[in-house]
């Protein structure tokens, strides 16, 4: 992306993504989201003297699954190390992270722009701890005089990712956090409940002219949790930092915070001095060993991911887009599969499943784990059509009540009476009547005015509620007409 | 190496310690003596000697994913110097 016509954006990112273990990384606390104030602690997660921790081995086998679906090295010896700094979100005074050694090493994923894909380079993974909630009594913490802490979230397993800073543009950090969650997603290592805060975006950017070599001063803005925010916080940032060099000063280093309701970020603390954590190997826990036994067996648990999926759907006959849609989501994709399993065309299906399940989804804000409409039976409806009982009209009104009730399509076409006529004899006296009923319609066709059959043949419909078998309406219908 | 009195001054803030002119000056010099005395650990060939990560000889100490009961608000914040309402206080936060 191009500045003021002379600088380029240079970003990278780090993402905190909650680990949807049961327990808390060191102690057997309950991760659970919300629960009383400070209910969810124990001595180890409240960092009281003596309590030792010890690792969850969920938390590990999870950052091995992450790590390997975003294509890193999982390093076979790695420890951790204490991070230390004076903020009262953690009890200990230090927050139990990884240093110099972590899980997961040089991976990376591949983004697409307007079509032009991109590899954008992971650095690291490390396993941590998330930290409490603070409640401020003002409305900022330089404000408040005092504030209140809640130890629930602290000792929630996080894994950290953090991209090389190999993004140039808005776009390209937001393809790249949408497919960074939608792995995650596809890996069930996280529930990626982006408003409750599993996961957390902190924006490393900086400026620099155009051509240049060597990276600009950049400033980090910590703990963006959406999408949205992002964008915004990037878009402010950017400009900001523009205007600073613009006006022949210097970028500070520092980190910075995102005020949503303003819509501008601000200034938390000096890098230099407060940024010096003094890590140091954290005594209480051991090392981790990881062999290439255990290595493999979670590469076994891995799912299909979704660049594999995509490919496989085109490979069924679906465009790129339509493939990009169906799998964006992981629960989608597996209720597309599901339903192909049971048989019938995978063009059809991806139709019906982007356009009118969807839509009927989206109209009354049910996912598609809570839908009412089982794959096996959208399958059905559509088994249906393809034999002729249904025509695609009224197949659309037999969704509509599958939702609402959640029978079988072939028990609704039954009850009530929705079955596609597609008796000859049936629709010849039909058809009978409506060339008595409209015998100017039927002149003009006979003068040429082709149109003219498209009326009739609504009237036949019409007569018959919808239900005619259309195709066979309008073979027999110019069969009459010709005769 | 040597440590200097900015090293003491950097290092006492990040504790955020403040010592007086006399206790930097005395840190200074404690400070050197200990870390010259550890120095002698620098005259051994260590090439051939991997990084010590932890002084137990142990690893993949671990534990399963099941829930244990927690504590209540009480036990929590029962040597907690404030609290209110079951959650922990704390007074004016500094950013600096």
């Amino acid at each position: 992306m191009v500045v003021a016509d002379k600088y380029e954006m240079v970003c990278g990112l780090e993402v905190h993504v909650e680990l949807q273990t049961k327990t808390k990384i060191f102690c057997g606390c309950t991760t659970e989201f919300g629960g009383e104030q400070n209910t969810h602690v124990c001595p180890v997660c409240l960092g009281m003297p003596g309590a030792l921790p010890v690792l969850n081995r969920e938390v590990v086998n999870y950052a091995i699954k992450a790590g390997l679906a975003l294509d890193c090295e999982i390093a076979e010896f790695s420890k951790f190390d204490r991070k230390n700094y004076f903020y009262p979100d953690l009890s200990k005074n230090y927050q139990t992270s990884q240093f110099d050694l972590p899980i997961c090493i040089k991976g990376g994923l591949e983004i697409e722009v307007e079509g032009d894909k991109k590899w954008i380079g992971i650095t690291r993974a490390h396993m941590e701890e998330d930290a409490g909630k603070l409640v401020h009594s003002g409305e900022t913490i330089t404000t408040s005089n005092e504030s209140s802490v809640d130890y629930n979230r602290a000792g929630v397993p996080l894994l950290e990712i953090v991209s090389e800073p190999d993004m140039r543009s808005i776009p390209e950090v937001l393809a790249y956090l949408e497919k960074l969650v939608q792995i995650l997603e596809y890996t069930e290592v996280s529930d990626c409940r982006l408003e409750q805060g599993s996961v957390r975006f902190d924006v490393n950017v900086s400026l620099r002219p155009i051509g240049a070599t060597t990276l600009g001063t950049r400033t980090e803005t910590k703990n963006l949790n959406s999408f949205s925010s992002v964008r915004r916080c990037m878009e402010y940032e950017v400009a900001r930092q523009a205007r600073v060099l613009e006006a022949g000063e210097k970028v500070v280093q520092e980190t910075r915070t995102w005020d949503e309701g303003q819509g501008i970020t601000l200034s938390l603390r000096s890098k230099e001095e407060a940024h010096d954590y003094r890590y140091f190997p954290e005594p209480d826990l051991v090392p981790l060993v990881i062999d290439r036994e255990w290595v493999e067996k979670i590469r076994k648990t891995l799912p299909e991911l979704p660049a594999a999926r995509r490919a496989r759907l085109q490979t069924l006959g679906l465009s790129a887009y339509d493939a990009g849609v169906i799998t964006q989501a992981k629960d989608m994709a597996d209720f597309f599969d599901a339903a192909l399993s049971c048989g019938g065309d995978a063009k059809t299906l991806a139709n019906w499943v982007m356009g009118d399940f969807t839509r009927l989804l989206n109209t009354n804000q049910c996912s598609v784990a809570d839908s009412p409409i089982s794959a096996k039976q959208l399958a059905e409806l559509l088994t249906l059509i393809d034999k002729g009982t249904l025509s695609g009209k009224i197949a659309k009104s037999v969704l509509e009540q599958m939702y609402s009730t959640s029978k079988d399509p072939s028990r609704i076409v039954k009850e009530k009476g929705l079955a596609q006529i597609s008796d000859e004899g049936a629709l010849l006296g039909i058809i009978d009547g409506v060339i008595a009923a409209n015998p100017q319609s039927v002149e003009d066709y006979r003068a040429g005015k082709d149109r003219a059959i498209g009326f009739l043949v609504g009237q036949i419909m019409k007569a018959t509620k919808g239900q005619a078998n259309p195709g066979l309406v309008n073979q027999l219908l110019k069969e009459k007409l010709s005769s | 190496m040597t440590i200097s009195r900015e090293d003491v001054e950097y290092v006492a803030a990040l504790a955020r310690l403040e010592l007086t002119e006399q206790e930097t000056q005395e840190y200074t010099e404690q400070l050197n003596s200990i870390l010259g005395y550890a120095a002698m650990l620098e005259r051994l060939d260590t090439s051939d000697v991997q990084p010590t990560a932890h002084a137990v000889p142990l690893h993949n100490v671990l534990r399963e994913d099941q829930v244990k009961s927690s504590i209540n608000h009480e036990k929590a914040l029962r040597n907690a110097p404030d609290g209110e309402e079951g959650f922990f206080r704390v007074p004016k936060i500094s950013l600096t």
